[in-house]
């Protein structure tokens, strides 16, 4: 009889114009809208919620158990949804959504942010979170139990990378023996470098021609491993410039790496006594925009016509256009980078190539100091190691197959 | 002093990055490294306008040759700053970034400095050609080889080395010119690339220990 009696309500409301709904008892009307409503589904188990490990504190790793609704069941979830709050019991509208709709079938979500006290990605360390995950349907949702207190705490050793840790005081153990016998004063022997070893000749020609020597440090900044020996490099070419007393132009594509640039052309003037004929105008910025530095570069080459031009650290696209332009205006070049894809352009259009390694062991050639040499002699040693190393494994998964081969080597950032 | 100062910030800053790549608890501090570097990087840019107007305005007084590129690189430089600072034509006015669509700094940099880098860009493939023309040679053995697998790459990536080739049987598929420029890429030539990649990190790691032990100092000049 009730039930009836409040169909026959809902049918008048129905009919009735909006502004008098706000007069009916709202209990009433709450009570009929909650009869349409859809089953929500089944809400995930089991949800833990921890410090993500390696990390820098900033995150936290949620888990939990698929709904019962999501491949069996009802079958019709279709996302979740992670919320986080300050307090287990907060409101509703204090709880705030921690990612957007993950898909069906996922079972984690690792929660990480930043910093940044005044952006919107913070993540506050060492301070107390609440965690729930929202299984969603296309209609409605259910809500799991809140799990927490949890806080995202500082790690202070990825153990994600202790293959590479090992390696590297493997490495640091190798340099130190190396340093330590060369000091004593045995002599090192490193295959030696036909481009370096050309140096002194293409310096010697620009001088016998009365043409300048071209240097250019590429397009990388001077943070760039590449640009840094690019430096140690210009250094002991700037020296001999200056002891031949032939001119030196240094064109620069990045501010940074001009003002570096001068000083170490300043300092090996310096050392070559004659810091008189140190120009400062020689080391000088073009831009910092890749094809006009190109055509300005190509510019003096043209109208310089270097002797010796020298392409060592950083290159992209321009490396075959600034190469090539050299050949055709007759001067000996001596080309290095790391950018594998432009090897091949520097191989086909320069004398010379130092190719990757090379580039970053030819300050320590041109010096012949024997402290040097003795970390080139432990690089050596180290890449036998690698060699060694990547052929064991590889005999290993061959021979016996064993999943740890696969697992001590892995490694995770 | 000179050098000692340098040394120690390079020794610092380097054994704090390196530490971080296994500490994540130091990441923090590695960002705020890279900040300071941004925040010196950006003084450097006053610097290198400096340098470009001094440079230039001495080519053009000295009349030294091509000194009538250097008139229009000033000219260029003085418009784009102009343009750039006061935001001339900025939908936004002055608030608006100087890239904002419609202004005329975009406008410039769309219809002028994109083309330019563009006709630059393609140059490649003129410089390409003849750079082939003079390394394809087959002057020794090397040179040859080089030679046989360009034109096998070359070939492999065309429909005339699929035509070519189709009557080759399936068993023998690796015979069929793309199959063969695909081994080639896959196999030979990314074994040359890795050992590449192995010595280039390893001269990395080298690299930097020989600057964060302060080995490696010719950058700074000789300690007299």
């Amino acid at each position: 009889m009730r039930k009836l009696a409040l169909i026959c309500v809902v049918m008048v409301l129905a009919f009735l114009p909006p502004p008098l709904l706000g007069e009916v008892d709202s209990a009433l009307l709450q009570d009929s809208v909650t009869v349409d409503l859809p089953e929500p589904p089944a809400p995930p188990g089991n949800v833990t919620a921890t410090d993500n490990p390696n990390d820098n504190g900033r995150a936290i790793r949620v888990t939990w158990e698929l709904s019962a609704d999501d491949t069996t069941g009802m079958k019709n979830v279709i996302g979740y949804r992670i919320n986080r709050a300050e307090a287990r019991d907060a409101a509703d509208s204090l709880w705030t959504e921690a990612s957007d709709i993950l898909p069906s079938g996922t079972t984690e979500f690792i929660h990480s942010g930043d910093g940044e006290e005044d952006g919107p990605d913070y993540f506050a360390k060492n301070y107390d979170f609440y965690y729930r995950v929202h299984a969603l349907t296309a209609d409605t949702f259910s809500v799991s139990a809140v799990v927490g207190p949890v806080q995202a705490k500082d790690n202070w050793y990825n153990t994600g990378v202790t293959f590479v840790l090992l390696f590297v005081a493997l490495f640091i153990i190798l340099t130190v023996t190396f340093v330590r016998i060369a000091r004593k004063g045995k002599e090192l022997y490193i295959r030696p470098l036909a481009g370096i070893e050309a140096v002194d000749e293409a310096i010697g020609r620009a001088t016998e021609m009365g043409k300048p020597t071209l240097y250019i440090l590429g397009l990388g900044s001077a943070a760039d491993i590449a640009t840094i020996a690019s430096f140690a490099i210009l250094s002991r070419v700037a020296k001999k410039v200056a002891e031949y007393q032939t001119p030196l132009l240094v064109p620069c594509y990045e501010p940074f790496v001009m003002t570096v640039a001068q000083d170490t052309v300043r300092a090996a003037y310096m050392d070559a006594g004659r810091p008189d004929d140190y120009d400062e105008d020689s080391v000088y910025f073009v831009t910092s925009s890749q094809f006009a530095y190109v055509a300005g570069v190509m510019g003096t080459m043209i109208r310089e016509k270097p002797a010796t031009n020298f392409y060592l650290g950083m290159f992209h696209a321009e490396s075959l256009l600034l190469a090539e332009t050299g050949a055709m205006i007759g001067s000996i070049q001596i080309a290095g980078t790391d950018q594998i894809a432009q090897l091949p352009f520097f191989v086909v259009a320069c004398d010379y190539t130092l190719i990757g390694e090379e580039l970053y062991a030819a300050s320590v050639y041109l010096s012949r100091e024997p402290v040097l040499l003795g970390t080139i002699k432990a690089q050596d040693w180290a890449k036998a190691v690698v060699v060694g190393t990547i052929l064991a494994g590889l005999l290993a998964r061959l021979l016996v197959d064993l999943d740890f081969i696969k697992t001590v080597f892995e490694v995770s950032v | 002093m000179k050098r000692q100062i340098p040394m120690m910030i390079l020794s610092t800053i380097g054994t704090i990055f390196v530490l971080a790549y296994f500490s994540p608890g130091l990441e923090e501090l590695e960002k705020g490294g890279s900040i300071f570097f941004d925040v010196v990087a950006c003084f450097a840019f006053f610097l290198g306008g400096s340098n470009l107007v001094r440079v230039h305005i001495q080519k053009i007084a000295r009349h030294n040759p091509g000194w009538g590129y250097s008139i229009v690189t000033l000219f260029g430089f003085g418009l784009m700053l102009f343009i750039g600072l006061f935001k001339l034509g900025n939908p936004l006015g002055i608030a608006g970034a100087p890239t904002e669509p419609g202004s005329w700094f975009q406008i410039i940099f769309q219809y002028c400095v994109a083309p330019l880098s563009a006709t630059m860009y393609s140059l490649l493939a003129f410089f390409v050609a003849s750079a082939s023309y003079r390394a394809f040679r087959a002057k020794n053995t090397e040179a040859t080889i080089l030679l046989v697998a360009a034109f096998i790459i070359l070939l492999g990536r065309t429909q005339l080395g699929l035509v070519m080739t189709s009557w080759v049987p399936d068993w023998l598929s690796i015979a069929q010119i793309p199959n063969l420029a695909v081994f080639i890429m896959t196999s030979p030539n990314l074994a040359g690339q890795r050992a590449i990649m192995i010595g280039i990190a390893l001269g990395v790691v080298s690299m930097s220990l020989r600057l964060i032990l302060g080995i490696e100092r010719s950058y700074l000049g000789s300690d007299s």
